[in-house]
């Protein structure tokens, strides 16, 4: 091996991969067979984490950042000016070995710029991963991805060895698509997504009467969009995550807000600052939708289609809808308790325990761990003493906002001085 | 009355069968103490108790009825913190008597139930912050030194993750490892390990994927994102010791 070119290449490929969000390496069931490496079973985990406090699991590169495209939110676009490099299929295929046997990593995350064909980068991309299961009997964690307008037959054998499938909406509209990458079809993207989804349903049903049929993408497939980058509203993008979480089946969809890599007109500039309060925002609103049972036209809608910055979506939620509110912790039901600012569905679930033996008060549910400073304004519980002012919402959230503090209150008072 | 001193040899089995004497004895003032931490004193009687696997067992199965009570015992043993015995012994007189495992209203019950997650917390750290170097003779070398005796918990997980390679991880502050050698998992103990030598019999090739490792590290973090806090709370800034990434060479 040529240890100072692979060396060199890693830091090319890896600096190129890295807006790549989604590092989970959980949810698989990839057992360890005949004494071979590696074991994907048990709960995913973070071997280290990166300074901006993202986990690390998952060895995450590209195979080539070469691509015929030119899409204006990729650092690896053809028009941009840097070190281009690739990586030959063996030498992945040992890095990865290497660095999971000293612990480093859970697995490999594979990505790449498109050269040639789509079909012609896909295939590579498998080599990758049938070489790891087939030759070297490895176990551990594959995330792959799918190449925009890569042919069905790939997709499906790309599903016998990855964990995880994941393709980049990028742009949750079509229309800024259009703007930013004028060459990709939006049909691209959909055509391998409604592949997996397929392939995994009828794998579901196979299984029910053969046992041995192969495990096909048994994390299922994942998404991501960049937030940030053509001025889509919130509700744009949460309206097209819920379009993906129901028509395709996703396991997660990921919100990256947009670091401005490049200087383009039709892109923020590029001293713009990354949106990490919106991102944060949104997935609250994406855990909302998944856990708690909100419905994404009640968080948001025509008259209400960005989500607040300085309260959290639930919060925002509770003050436009004061008629559900004070909820008695004592009665109300699972949906409701949910639906109240300042508890998560751990303390939801304890409140049920609890409530079975005895009648709950401010004391019980502080030792339980709610967040008393946003739940007292919106409960009543075995208490004599309650807020009872009919307070109006607007002061309920100045008292709020007087009393927390967020790290990322900066941002947002930089935001509000501007009107 | 003078209270009882049980003195155990600081094996799970000794506490055991101490826990065992106790009900055997229908002693009511004990205390339990490990041999290595045992301070005599005037105010009551010291008993050496003899490791008895038989009796250890019984024990064992009298709580078999609460599985996770029995793990949470188990994991609040390898916590080491000093009277975690007395909880113990509480938590299985409270329990045996009224065959509630989960009332967390009991302080001992609750007391254990922390500790548990507190080194469940550490097992599952271990679990990623172990880092192998490989040696010129094929077997993967790793040294922790984590805040709880966890390497009987993590032993299953690598031995299930690298069923195909010879591996050693070596608990620096406990002077004791853990070694699979292809066909069993097996505790020792080494007279002379020191990290020198164990740098002096690394592969030839051990120095370029340390090197790569760290690369990928610094690379793979995004500048315009930083966020040091956040970081610190993941990887504790006591962990750092061994983990290559974290030490710049």
């Amino acid at each position: 091996m040529n240890f100072e070119r692979i060396r060199e290449k890693l830091n090319i490929l890896a600096d190129a991969a890295k807006y790549d969000v989604s590092c989970s390496s959980s949810g698989s069931k990839r057992t360890n067979k005949n004494k071979g490496l590696g074991d994907s079973s048990g709960m995913g985990i973070c071997h280290s984490y990166t300074e901006d406090g993202r986990c690390i699991s998952l060895l995450k590169i590209l195979l080539t950042n070469h691509c015929i495209f030119d899409c204006a939110y990729c650092v690896s676009r053809k028009s941009n000016d840097i070190q281009r490099a690739g990586f030959k299929i063996q030498e992945v295929v040992d890095l990865t070995l290497n660095f999971y046997r000293r612990n480093y990593i859970e697995g490999l995350f594979l990505s790449s710029g498109i050269f040639s064909s789509p079909d012609y980068t896909m295939e590579r991309l498998i080599a990758v991963a049938k070489k790891l299961r087939l030759e070297e009997n490895f176990n551990g964690y594959i995330h792959l991805k799918s190449i925009p307008g890569c042919s069905d037959e790939l997709m499906h054998e790309a599903g016998l060895y990855a964990d995880r499938l994941s393709i980049n909406i990028e742009i949750p509209t079509v229309s800024g698509l259009k703007l930013l990458a004028p060459e990709k079809d939006h049909k691209d993207f959909i055509k391998p997504m409604e592949k997996v989804k397929n392939e995994i349903i009828q794998y579901k049903t196979h299984k029910k009467r053969f046992k041995n049929t192969p495990i096909y993408a048994p994390a299922g497939q994942s998404t991501q969009m960049i937030v940030g980058a053509t001025g889509e509203s919130d509700k744009d993008i949460m309206y097209s995550a819920v379009h993906y979480y129901s028509t395709y089946r996703m396991k997660r969809v990921y919100y990256s807000g947009y670091v401005p890599v490049l200087e383009d007109s039709r892109l923020p500039a590029l001293n713009t600052e990354v949106p990490m309060l919106r991102e944060n925002r949104l997935y609250q609103t994406d855990w909302l939708l998944r856990f708690y049972g909100f419905d994404v036209r009640e968080l948001l809608n025509k008259d209400h289609p960005n989500l607040d910055v300085d309260i959290d979506p639930k919060l925002s939620w509770a003050l436009r809808n004061m008629q559900y509110f004070p909820v008695d912790i004592n009665k109300a039901d699972k949906r409701m308790l949910a639906r109240i600012p300042g508890l998560g569905m751990k303390s939801v679930y304890k409140i049920l325990n609890a409530r079975r033996y005895r009648k709950l008060n401010w004391e019980h549910l502080k030792a339980i761990g709610i967040a008393m400073n946003r739940a007292k304004y919106f409960t009543t519980c075995n208490s004599r003493d309650w807020e009872r002012k009919d307070l109006e919402p607007e002061r309920i959230k100045s008292m709020i906002l007087q009393h927390t503090q967020s790290k990322y209150e900066k941002m947002y008072n930089g935001q509000l001085q501007l009107f | 009355m003078k209270s009882t001193r049980l003195v155990y040899d600081g094996s799970f089995e000794g506490l055991l069968t101490a826990i065992f004497q106790v009900y055997e004895e229908r002693l009511q003032e004990v205390i339990l103490v490990p041999e290595a931490s045992n301070e005599p004193d005037f105010f009551s009687e010291s008993i050496s108790v003899i490791t008895d696997e038989h009796k250890a067992d019984r024990v064992w199965r009298g709580i078999k009825a609460f599985p996770e009570f029995r793990t949470t015992i188990y994991r609040s043993f390898l916590s080491e913190k000093p009277k975690v015995e007395l909880a113990i012994l509480e938590a299985v007189r409270y329990v045996l008597k009224t065959k509630n495992a989960s009332d967390f209203g009991h302080p001992a019950v609750l007391k254990l139930a922390q500790l548990s997650r507190e080194v469940g917390r550490e097992k599952h750290r271990m679990e990623a912050f172990v880092r192998f170097k490989r040696t010129v003779d094929d077997t993967y070398v790793a040294v922790v030194e984590p805040d709880f005796n966890v390497l009987p918990l993590i032993a299953r997980h690598f031995k299930k993750r690298y069923a195909d390679q010879v591996f050693m991880i070596y608990d620096r502050k406990r002077n004791y490892g853990l070694y699979y050698d292809l066909q069993k998992m097996e505790f020792v103990t080494l007279q002379d390990f020191s990290e020198e030598g164990l740098q002096h019999v690394l592969h030839t090739q051990e120095a370029h994927f340390d090197a790569m490792w760290r690369d990928y590290f610094k690379s793979t973090g995004i500048q315009s994102r930083i966020n040091k806090k956040l970081h610190l709370r993941h990887v504790p800034k006591r962990y750092w010791k061994y983990l290559n990434e974290k030490n710049p060479l």
